[in-house]
């Protein structure tokens, strides 16, 4: 199967925003829901496609509406986040599941790369480029409220308006991503990246930069494996991402038994 | 209505609640600039609620005036630095990347530390560099909520040497929160009791008094261990 610089395009633009968005998930501890949170888009395609409108605008409302409602846990409850988080958007899965048509349901499930048109290609690189810009100015807010939340706040940062900008950020991500890894995939996309780049850095700048080049790595690796192994592209960018990891943390068992 | 020209903090009945608990009742007092004032009491007493409602994070009855053109530098009592990849020059440079060097100084730090990861500091580098922190604006005020938690007596002794010499030498004014009695007596002017509302407001030498100390906390009994070791 021939390789479509549209699917290399939105590889790039997926992987670079997941990755470096990834990269405070991964610190905020966050990581099941952002993994969770992509399976809420399943319903979201599943209605575009019942009701002939784009599904990725239904994803990413749906996306949209679950990040309110994290947002709005994390802030009024003392319950588990992730616990409520991991149960509700289950839910979303299985609602998705029985209502998507069964000739899409690999498509959303697991990615498809063979139907990408320019207009997808565009809608990513204005979708990442944006997530990536905005993330960049809330970034070190983002940082200061993981050290101390009164820290923070009494340097005049909004926390509570931060995260949720953030996490708005993530729903456009994942909902540009599904493209390639698929709905139940696409979270690895904003978590494995970000923690093999944690494994081989001692600095911030050095963090979030390899975060967001094996965001790249992953995802367009997992595009070309699957044009030439015809294979759905969402399990190929996760092999290639756990690859990565693995070397990561092979590369970082060797410098510290080199340093004993 | 201003403060006194010689005061740069005046709170009067200040009440803070936290769900349906009142955590501080009718706390008034008065800090005259350039001195040190230090906040003592029992665990739950309110300090740490105090610091917030003066740095305007908790909703609060009452009245709490700052003098004006106010700086204040805070240092909390918890951070968590484990889990971030992040080097002491990145940061202090969140908050000002042009006086990073200067701060450095300022707390007895070397350039050596910038590009350390936060996360393998000794207790005592991290409390210089969150003082660095607070201190990198070149704040009128600073407040320390225990500063010296997790740091050994050498280190402990060094930072409180080193308030000292900042409130002699730039200044500051100086609120901090401390159970130890050795500190409140040698490095502070005044000290506010706290146990659910305001014990004494008193001279600091205050708090060698077995009377006082039995007020406070009881017994007295956890801080005589370190009251003469110097």
């Amino acid at each position: 199967m021939e390789v479509s610089v549209f699917s290399v395009v939105i590889g790039v633009f997926v992987g670079l925003s997941a990755g470096y968005l990834g990269s405070l998930m991964v610190l905020k501890r966050m990581a099941l829901v952002g993994d969770a949170l992509s399976h809420v888009a399943l319903p979201g395609l599943a209605l575009g496609i019942l009701f002939n409108f784009n599904p990725f605008i239904g994803a990413f409302l749906f996306l949209f509406g679950s990040a309110l409602v994290v947002w709005h846990i994390e802030r009024v409850t003392r319950l588990s986040v992730e616990t409520i988080v991991g149960a509700m958007f289950t839910l979303a899965l299985a609602v998705g599941i029985l209502i998507i048509p069964q000739p899409d349901l690999l498509e959303a499930l697991f990615g498809d790369i063979t139907k990408v048109t320019l207009t997808d290609a565009i809608v990513a690189v204005a979708v990442g480029l944006f997530a990536v810009l905005l993330t960049k100015m809330i970034y070190n807010k983002m940082i200061l409220g993981m050290i101390s939340e009164e820290l923070a706040s009494s340097s005049g940062i909004n926390v509570a308006r931060t995260n949720l900008v953030y996490l708005l950020l993530v729903s456009l991500v994942v909902a540009i991503g599904i493209k390639i890894a698929g709905s139940l995939l696409v979270g690895f996309l904003v978590i494995v990246p970000a923690a093999t780049a944690k494994n081989v850095s001692s600095s911030l700048f050095r963090y979030a930069l390899l975060s967001s080049v094996f965001g790249v790595i992953s995802s367009v690796s997992g595009v070309l494996l699957s044009a030439y192994l015809e294979l759905p592209s969402g399990p190929l960018v996760v092999l290639s991402g756990i690859a990565l990891f693995l070397a990561a943390v092979l590369a970082k068992w060797f410098s510290s038994r080199r340093g004993q | 209505m201003q403060v006194h020209e010689n005061n740069i903090l005046e709170v009067s009945h200040l009440h803070v609640a936290a769900q349906d608990q009142m955590i501080l009742k009718d706390v008034s007092f008065k800090v005259k600039r350039g001195t040190t004032l230090a906040i003592v009491g029992p665990n739950g007493a309110g300090k740490t609620v105090l610091f917030r409602a003066l740095l305007n994070l908790v909703p609060y009855t009452g009245e709490i005036k700052w003098a004006e053109n106010i700086r204040i530098g805070y240092v909390p009592q918890k951070l968590s630095v484990t889990d971030v990849p992040i080097t002491v020059n990145e940061f202090l440079s969140f908050k000002n990347p042009v006086n990073v060097k200067k701060c450095l100084g300022m707390v007895g730090l070397d350039e050596s530390v910038l590009h350390k990861a936060l996360e393998v500091l000794s207790g005592g580098q991290l409390q210089r560099v969150l003082i660095a922190w607070a201190v990198i604006d070149e704040p009128n005020v600073l407040l320390f909520d225990e500063p010296t938690t997790g740091v050994d007596l050498d280190s402990e002794e060094a930072i409180y040497e080193m308030l000292n010499t900042l409130e002699k030498e730039h200044g500051i004014t100086v609120l901090l929160i401390s159970h130890d009695i050795h500190v409140i007596r040698d490095y502070s002017e005044h000290m506010l009791a706290l146990k659910n509302g305001v014990i004494c407001f008193a001279e600091s030498e205050e708090i060698t008094k077995p009377s006082v100390l039995h007020a406070i906390y009881g017994t007295g009994t956890a801080l005589k261990r370190r009251k003469d070791r110097k």
